[in-house]
């Protein structure tokens, strides 16, 4: 579904991304794991166009996304929820909804995808009226991935949904991100907490300095030593 | 449209009709002089400025200083265009007003500040926030010196290098009647714009350019697009102004001016057209209502506008829109209906969570 071929990207002099590569299949949910700064935010920016890249192929469903006009990504059915919780402040919780339809043109589409956003966060619906500014932290990533819900898409990229949240919602948010995998959704899941995100995902990519330094299975993985040594504090 | 923007789009018009008929009234018995009233019409011209400038600067959320560039565009061709008309006996004569002539002016005016407004936008808009500050401010002293420059438009020729004179003898065919009601529907129109979905799009850009983009919105299309109708806006001001003053320096149109407008914008609120309309009125007025401290005059408006900055660092109203129907809803105790449903769901998910804990 979604192919990442020998990707180079730099932040002016500093060569951030080495030649990644990577896949993801229709209906997996695939991690991305490492440590700060180890380059995996700025591959899910490179994806999205929100960075340009070097060198190197994204490829989705057989299209170059490098040529993609960077509103047109949403409408291939690839959304993004970006790092840190990025809802629009000012605006009511529906409203910020709204906005993630934003490229949609069909009403009813847009109505029944948020009826779907309500069922899969009821919190969201109780604060319909609220600003976003007002919501908690963990409202707030709920807002962030209803918002790309709301564009239907068949991928969402996710990056550290479970940054600044407390255990118990980490553990709602993954509940969600499996509910997701059950409905039949691809995510790309960028985390920090290795340990949540290998035990959900399918397959999983480590992360060093701005290359894949390992790749497998997240149950392989989960067992690997060097893994658990570095990433899992065991 | 809803039943309640309908109606409430008839109590503004009502409202506006209201006060357009003390203006007439006041003006034709001569209760107002004519200092008075060449105040209110800068007051107007204001009101235009400051308002489209509160596009850029406040829903946009980017500081951006070359308004009164845009200005002097509208300004110059406005007053070419009822000059050649002049000149060339169109739309002159007995039976055909003013006012048509006018209207063409300050329209033409509009539309060469807005294609101004994409060249300059294109470029300008990558920068944020100084950068874009003070790239804006160059580009607006670059029209004020070209304008300065250019033979036609009043001097002596780039060659020459000095600086040009005035250009003088445009017909001040500008009438308050006219300008309030231009006035009235540019604010109009920018209310609209800002509540269309193009006008949601752009807030979104402020709030978080980077959700922004992640929902889709192409980021540059709504920066260059909010900058094209600010200065299609500050164009058409441009217009009424050149044809109040009836005649054209370019120094009036430096980056003073535009400092100016945006500090209307601050005061008023950022992301409040009502807010900028008030502040318009009440910094026009404020220093000629002060003249008689004469040169203190300027101290006070410091003052006033310090203490405001220091009491509603928001400004005066923040992103607070005064509405007529809700002033009128309020003066009958009628309830908003909105509030009245959040107060109903809050206290219905309140009980919900009561029974959870139970």
């Amino acid at each position: 579904m979604l192919r990442v071929e020998n990707l180079n990207v730099f932040y002016g002099a500093i060569h951030a991304l080495h030649n990644i590569s990577l896949t993801v299949e229709d209906g997996e949910v695939v991690s991305l794991i490492g440590a700060n700064g180890a380059g995996k935010t700025t591959t899910l920016h490179t994806i999205t166009h929100l960075k340009e890249a070097q060198s190197g192929i994204i490829e989705y469903n057989g299209k170059d996304l490098r040529k993609a006009k960077d509103n047109t990504i949403i409408s291939l059915g690839m959304a993004h929820v970006p790092e840190g919780r990025h809802v629009f402040r000012n605006m009511t919780v529906q409203e910020n909804l709204e906005m993630g339809a934003f490229v949609m043109k069909d009403k009813v589409t847009v109505k029944r995808n948020m009826d779907m956003v309500f069922e899969y966060f009821p919190r969201l619906l109780e604060r319909r009226k609220q600003t976003a500014g007002t919501l908690s932290g963990g409202e707030q990533q709920m807002l962030a991935t209803g918002r790309a819900l709301m564009s239907n898409p068949k991928i969402v990229l996710m990056d550290e949904p479970s940054m600044g949240l407390s255990p118990l919602l980490v553990k709602e948010i993954f509940k969600i991100i499996k509910t997701l995998h059950v409905n039949g959704i691809t995510v790309l899941l960028v985390e920090q907490n290795a340990k949540m995100a290998l035990s959900i995902a399918d397959r999983a990519y480590v992360l060093e300095t701005g290359s894949i330094s390992m790749s497998g299975k997240a149950s392989d993985l989960l067992k690997d030593e060097n893994v658990k040594k570095a990433y899992l504090g065991a | 449209m809803k039943k309640s923007s309908i109606k409430s789009s008839l109590i503004n018009l009502v409202v506006l009709i209201i006060v357009f008929g003390i203006l007439i009234v006041l003006c034709e018995f001569d209760i107002l002089s004519n200092y008075i009233r060449g105040i209110l019409m800068v007051c107007c011209i204001s009101i235009i400025m400051a308002c489209s400038q509160n596009i850029t600067v406040g829903y946009l959320g980017q500081i951006a200083l070359g308004g009164a560039g845009f200005m002097g565009i509208g300004a110059y061709t406005a007053a070419i265009i009822t000059k050649a008309m002049a000149s060339a006996n169109i739309l002159v004569g007995e039976g055909v007003p003013d006012t048509l002539r006018f209207l063409i002016a300050i329209l033409a005016g509009g539309i060469l500040a807005a294609i101004f407004g994409v060249l300059v936008g294109i470029p300008a808009l990558r920068l944020r926030g100084d950068y874009l500050a003070i790239i804006t401010l160059g580009f607006g002293e670059i029209i004020r010196v070209v304008i300065q420059n250019l033979k036609f438009l009043g001097g002596k020729g780039f060659s020459e290098g000095s600086a040009g004179q005035a250009l003088v003898g445009i017909n001040r065919i500008s009438n308050l009647y006219v300008v309030f009601w231009v006035m009235v529907i540019c604010v109009a129109l920018m209310y609209t714009f800002i509540r269309s979905k193009y006008g949601r799009a752009i807030i979104a850009i402020r709030n978080d350019d980077i959700a922004a983009s992640a929902s889709g919105l192409n980021i540059t299309f709504y920066k260059v697009l909010a900058f094209t109708v600010s200065s299609f806006f500050a164009g058409v001001a441009g217009g009424i102004f050149a044809h109040y003053i009836g005649s054209l320096s370019a120094g009036s149109f430096g980056w003073l001016k535009s400092t100016e407008y945006v500090i209307m914008v601050v005061f008023g609120g950022m992301g409040s057209l009502t807010g900028s309309v008030i502040a318009a009125i009440v910094l026009t007025a404020l220093p000629e209502a002060l003249r008689e401290f004469s040169d203190y005059r300027m101290l006070a408006y410091s003052v006033a506008l310090i203490i405001v900055m220091i009491y509603r660092p928001t400004g005066l109203l923040g992103t607070y829109e005064v509405s007529v129907t809700r002033l009128i809803n309020k003066i009958l105790g009628k309830k908003e209906p909105s509030l009245h449903a959040i107060k109903a769901e809050v206290e219905a998910s309140g009980t919900k969570e009561e029974e959870v804990v139970k």
